[in-house]
């Protein structure tokens, strides 16, 4: 019963449930975070001078400790898997605002005057034109975000064991068994390296558009 | 003011370039034509009515619009981005794609290059993109920013030509912006000179423009040989061409002896096909054993008729014997005309006043 896959009752979950449950935690913030940083990213792009204040209100919030808001936030929603996503989608607003941004303006000048000249409206010109091209960089801040996120969930442990595999490293302390805490990180370290494998994959499906690798410049090259 | 009391009447059917050093406002006089800049005041009429009456798209649909660089879309491959503007009027995929594909016959691309991404292509592949994509929806105006800037001259020189011919076949209302003068001249059926400020200098055909420009500051944007450069505009075709000093490579010394006359001092000797090999001294002729190597070379042919008087001056400026070499369309040679004779033409033609017939230069 002491095995490296044996997770205390306690726990409520299996191995591969802990493992469900960190993703849970730890993706849904970052969806959540894109959903918010899209529009929010729209609007910095469009009036410029909002975004330095924008991007100072999410750097003073990445600031605060996730202690700090677990103790504001349990008033409201409890000792709940909410309270631990709340901190984690403000915490991918960091990243995932400036990549917007910067993807965003990356688009060429001519790019976007030849879609206005063309009868694109704003909303189609966005849509159809300047979110696509930004792909790449809105991928990049994903993956940033998503790879600190796993890692983050596990703070939830110290509000009632909502920390998912984070909750590993609780109970290797109290029941003096250290290779809970082992698998705790070596399968969140795992999670994340594939979920960023996952994105390089979206990121690569997304943009057939992009110069990559040697023998397509070589291609080019030859014409 | 970017653009001031401009007033110009832009002829349908075909290419009215506005040209202009940096600042003058050219490209925001052309943005104003499909409303990308509204003018604080004055009108601007499309067959009559007042553009500010149309919704901006639809206005903005009905115009293609070439841009420096291209700007094409990155993100989606050449046959797509040539659909563009057919899609959004409503067309099905298909319908759409096969008209790219027929653009992009018309403007000289590959096939095979309907499914790459713009990566792929180099500049002025790119730039034929921009122009199919700007025709895609068959539009009656044509709006050109600079469109040529941005490749190398040889490619230029291609587009200008390809931008011709099309022109030739289609029948645009073009209106091109361009900081490059010589570029006016060539593409230009009219050409509207700007300077600093958005006013405008001279209004006039190309031929005109280089013969009398109305002030210093039009003059200087000239440059310093417009009368070469007026040359284009004349053709090579009344040019008295002699072919008694031409003489094949298998000429027997009697032939050579009585092609020896006063009236040229090289002789150009030909293959047997006609075509030119290059110009030696009579005497240095030997009957049945010329020496190629020992020709003078005859520098740049130009085609007699087609090509203008200021090719064939060049021509004749190049060869080291001050005389020029002219060929039919299939390069054999047409006959020899030497400097005095052009430049006989040349005050000819200038007090004829023949400026209307415009040749390729």
């Amino acid at each position: 019963m002491n095995g490296f896959f044996d997770i205390p009752s306690d726990l409520q979950h299996s191995w591969l449930g802990l493992i469900g449950l960190h993703l849970r935690e730890a993706l849904l913030p970052v969806l959540a975070g894109l959903l918010i940083a899209l529009p929010l990213a729209q609007l910095c792009v469009r009036f410029r001078w909002l975004y330095p204040p924008v991007l100072w209100v999410t750097t003073v919030l990445y600031a605060i400790p996730s202690l700090a808001l677990f103790v504001f936030l349990i008033d409201y929603t409890g000792q709940t898997e909410l309270t631990v996503m709340i901190p984690l989608t403000v915490y991918t607003l960091v990243v995932l605002v400036p990549a917007i941004v910067d993807g965003v303006r990356s688009v060429p000048q001519e790019t976007l005057a030849a879609a206005t000249a063309m009868g694109f409206g704003p909303v189609r010109r966005y849509a159809q034109v300047q979110l696509p091209i930004a792909v790449p960089a809105i991928i990049a801040g994903l993956r940033v975000a998503t790879v600190s996120s796993i890692s983050l969930v596990s703070v939830g442990t110290l509000i009632g064991n909502q920390g998912a595999l984070g909750n590993l490293l609780n109970d290797a302390n109290i029941y003096n068994r250290p290779e809970l805490a082992v698998n705790a990180v070596i399968t969140m370290a795992v999670l994340a390296i594939l979920a960023d494998a996952a994105l390089v994959v979206v990121r690569l499906l997304l943009t057939p558009w992009m110069p990559s690798g040697k023998r397509d410049r070589k291609e080019a090259a030859a014409l | 003011m970017a653009v001031d009391r401009l007033s110009l009447d832009i002829p349908d059917r075909s290419i009215t370039v506005l040209v202009g050093p940096s600042g003058c406002g050219k490209t925001t006089t052309l943005r104003m034509i499909n409303r990308m800049v509204e003018p604080s005041e004055g009108t601007i009429l499309l067959d009559g009515k007042d553009i500010q009456q149309q919704s901006v798209n639809t206005l903005r649909r009905s115009m293609g619009y070439v841009i420096q660089n291209a700007g094409l879309f990155q993100h989606r491959t050449i046959v797509d981005n040539i659909a563009t503007v057919p899609r959004m009027l409503g067309w099905g995929k298909e319908k759409a794609r096969e008209r790219a594909r027929e653009l992009m016959e018309r403007v000289g691309l590959d096939a095979a290059l309907a499914k790459r991404y713009p990566y792929q292509l180099s500049g002025g592949q790119q730039q034929r993109v921009g122009v199919a994509r700007a025709l895609a929806a068959d539009p009656p105006v044509l709006l050109m920013d600079e469109p040529f800037s941005a490749v190398d001259p040889v490619v230029r020189k291609g587009l200008q030509d390809e931008l011709l011919r099309i022109q030739e076949e289609l029948g645009k209302t073009i209106v091109f912006v361009t900081h490059d003068i010589d570029e006016a001249v060539k593409i230009g059926t009219m050409v509207a000179v700007m300077r600093t400020g958005g006013r405008l200098a001279q209004f006039a055909p190309p031929a005109e423009l280089l013969s009398s420009p109305a002030d210093e500051f039009v003059e200087d944007f000239l440059g310093a040989d417009r009368g070469i450069r007026r040359l284009s505009f004349f053709s090579s075709a009344g040019l008295g061409l002699l072919t008694a000093p031409v003489v094949a490579i298998d000429a027997t010394a009697e032939q050579i002896a009585a092609r020896d006359t006063a009236e040229a001092p090289y002789l150009l000797v030909t293959d047997l096909d006609g075509k030119p090999l290059g110009w030696s001294e009579p005497q240095d002729l030997t009957a049945g054993s010329v020496d190629k190597g020992q020709l003078l070379s005859y520098g740049r042919p130009f085609v007699a008729g087609t090509d203008s008087l200021r090719a064939a001056l060049d021509c004749a400026v190049l060869s080291p014997t001050g005389w020029a070499v002219a060929v039919d369309a299939e390069g054999r040679v047409a006959g020899v005309v030497s400097q005095q004779t052009i430049a006989e033409a040349i005050r000819g033609a200038h007090a004829e006043g023949r400026t209307d017939s415009k040749v390729a230069g």
